[in-house]
């Protein structure tokens, strides 16, 4: 996974809540391999419907300003394929999909929780098209004039800063896994 | 003594590995269940060059692609009927148990869990898909996790998870004639919201819910998720033990007793506590139905279309009005009433042989005055019905019989609602698109579907169907 650091630039608007993953990515599309290039589908039908909707396949604002329950539903990662394939680096709402923003963090998108007013007060920004700075070390994001601190995993923002691959962190930890599973096996036979 | 703990902690606790300095914590997995659209995370565990840890604790089934026509046809779409074929060939290749279009126990994977004994209480169970939540019917803690995760199962047998909070709603009273476990969900949906329980897992409890089959905590843990939960369970009893014995997969003779005893502990603690508190009267839930395309657009079969002025700022007012623009309803008209060109009666929420029964009960010498689709669960579910003639009932009143699977729920296997239709559904998202682009879907119960199908239109079941 490639490491994030700092996001910077311009940022698209979706100012609705819950957009759930259905509508990042119709189930239709989730048979594609990867290669096919998941952009291709990013908010496939609400594009079609919607000449002006701000996101595209491609040449995107590397932030998304989005609405309350951002990414709620299924559990698709293609959700977060289609926006990491374009371009998408940080998801900045007031609140996100639990599972979403799980799938976002093993794929180096990087998930913002602000407040409301202070994810509206961004919106108004963008819409002058001025640009912002999500900094994930600092924990902070810097737009519409002013500095705003937000709280992260700490497993997550380790995860997301050294770009860590998962399951070779997971596998350090071999022998307390094994042991762990022959004890609880020992016990209790029947949850075999 | 030890402090009085929840369901959660004890189940929690008991797979516990090990916790990072950072509070998250590695949980050992005892059920991975598949389907074909983990084939992503196969392929990640092939790109990395790494082998299936525990063939024998993944079970894999086909139900999202195969189609609901009759079997024994080559699946026409090709890329569907790849992905089928590509389940079973990562089975071969891993050596673990498959269940595809073909087994005798086939059907969608949440139905088919607690069905072959592979759900028991105090296990933790994971599975690529957000509809997870409705093993914790039986008291396991189960939960949907997206391809990564399920890679990272498949080659090692944990997760990392953050403990969430606790979540406790408690239904006093008990739920009325011709209401049901759906209605329930969504009844506490529209009262907690879309987004209520995000971070928290739900705990169901009360004398409503312990009354409840348990196919009915199954129909209510299956939408934990609608309401942002990623975990729904209810405390093992002997509903549940009376539902497990005797299944393929659960132990046996001594075994069951062991495990019984094990059960029987697994009961949240007089006295032990949650992060939030949540009662609803469960005597007055009536009949619900969804008007719009979030979860928490459910309101009783007696209420009005609500108006976008309703709204509490501008923010809300543009949602409902862009719900209504999406669902073609004018505000203030009674939801009863309202035509539906289709039912839909399926799905891992109301698939089950229970629900099948309650739309037969209602269709039982009547006549659909719109097309519909019913399909079983599973390949189980769909014999039983048959052994009790419900299909004969389905089809005598012009409805088509399928054959198990995801179908119509989500429209990508060659079912879906056809663009600006409006259709009477049992399943659990009635998202813009769901079940298919443009189409425009009600939740409601399979009474509800039923009664709905008769009248072609959105009416009270317990004013249709006169005891
Ligand atoms: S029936 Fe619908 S909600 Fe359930 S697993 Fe299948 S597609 Fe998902």
């Amino acid at each position: 996974m490639t490491p994030v650091t700092q996001v910077s630039g311009a940022a698209a608007v979706l100012a609705r809540a819950n957009i759930d993953t259905d509508q990042i990515i119709p189930a239709r599309f989730l048979r594609k391999p990867r290669e096919a290039g998941y952009n291709n589908f990013l908010f496939h039908d609400l594009r079609a419907a919607d000449p002006d909707f701000p996101l595209g396949p491609a040449d995107n604002p590397p932030i998304l300003l989005a609405g309350a329950n951002f990414g709620c539903g299924s559990s698709r990662e293609g959700a977060v394929y289609a926006l990491a394939d374009a371009g998408v680096r940080c998801v900045i709402a007031p609140a996100f999909g639990d599972i979403f923003a799980g799938n976002a963090s093993k794929n180096g998108l990087l998930t913002v929780v602000l407040p409301e007013a202070e994810v509206a007060a961004l919106m108004a920004a963008a819409r002058q098209g001025l640009p912002m700075t999500v900094d994930l070390a600092a924990q902070e994001v810097r737009g519409a004039n002013r500095v705003i601190r937000f709280e992260i995993d700490p497993f997550r923002k380790r995860r997301l800063l050294e770009g860590l691959d998962d399951i070779g962190l997971t596998l350090t930890h071999e022998a307390e896994i094994t042991a762990f599973a022959a004890a609880r096996e020992a016990a209790h036979p029947w949850a075999r | 003594m030890t402090a009085p703990r929840t369901l959660f902690d004890k189940v929690w606790d008991a797979h516990a590995i090990l916790t990072g300095a950072d509070g998250t914590t590695l949980l050992w997995i005892d059920r991975h269940l598949v389907h074909e659209g983990s084939f992503h995370a196969f392929g990640m565990l092939q790109r990395d060059g790494r082998v299936l840890r525990r063939p024998d604790l993944t079970f894999g089934v086909a139900d999202h692609y195969v189609p609901s026509h009759p079997r024994g046809r080559p699946v026409a779409d090709a890329e569907a009927a790849g992905l089928i074929a590509r389940l079973s060939a990562n089975a071969a290749r891993h050596g673990f148990d498959a269940m595809g279009m073909d087994d005798p126990r086939q059907g969608i994977v949440h139905v088919i869990g607690p069905e072959q004994g592979i759900t028991l209480p105090g296990v933790t169970l994971v599975c690529g898909d957000s509809h997870t939540a409705t093993h914790g019917a039986l008291g396991a803690l189960a939960f949907g996790i997206g391809a990564s995760e399920v890679a990272h199962v498949l080659a090692t047998q944990t997760l990392w998870q953050r403990r969430p909070k606790l979540m406790r709603i408690s239904i006093g009273g008990r739920l009325g004639a011709g209401v049901t476990a759906k209605d329930l969900i969504l009844a506490i949906i529209a009262a907690i919201g879309a987004a209520g329980a995000v971070g928290h897992a739900i705990e169901f409890a009360g004398p409503a819910v312990r009354a409840l089959s348990m196919e009915a905590r199954m129909t209510l843990c299956n939408m934990a998720i609608e309401a942002g939960s990623r975990t729904g369970m209810v405390a093992p009893d002997d509903t549940t033990f009376a539902y497990i014995a005797g299944r393929p997969r659960a132990p046996k003779a001594a075994a069951f007793d062991a495990a019984l005893a094990d059960w029987r502990g697994l009961a949240t603690d007089p006295g032990a506590t949650f992060d939030r508190e949540v009662s609803l009267d469960g005597s007055a839930v009536a009949p619900m139905v969804t008007w719009g395309t979030t979860l928490d657009s459910a309101l009783p079969v007696t209420g009005l279309v609500p108006d976008p002025s309703a709204g509490a700022d501008a923010e809300a007012r543009a949602r409902i009005a862009d719900q209504l623009a999406y669902m073609d309803l004018a505000p203030g008209r009674p939801l009863a009433g309202i035509p539906i060109d289709q039912v839909f009666i399926g799905s891992c929420t109301n698939g089950r042989i229970e629900d099948l029964r309650a739309a037969a009960a209602v269709l039982r010498g009547r006549h659909a005055v719109v097309p519909g689709l019913v399909v079983p669960g599973s390949v189980p579910v769909r014999r039983m019905a048959e052994a009790e003639g419900l299909d004969h009932v389905f089809t005598a009143a012009g409805l088509t019989w399928g054959e198990p699977g995801c179908s119509m729920c989500t429209g990508i296997n060659g079912d879906y609602v056809p663009s600006g239709a409006r259709c009477a559904a049992t399943s659990n998202r009635n998202f813009a698109g769901r079940q298919g682009p443009g189409a425009r879907t009600h939740l409601m119960s399979p009474a509800m579907a039923a009664a709905a199908a008769v009248a072609g239109a959105i009416v009270d079941v317990r004013k249709q169907v006169q005891p």
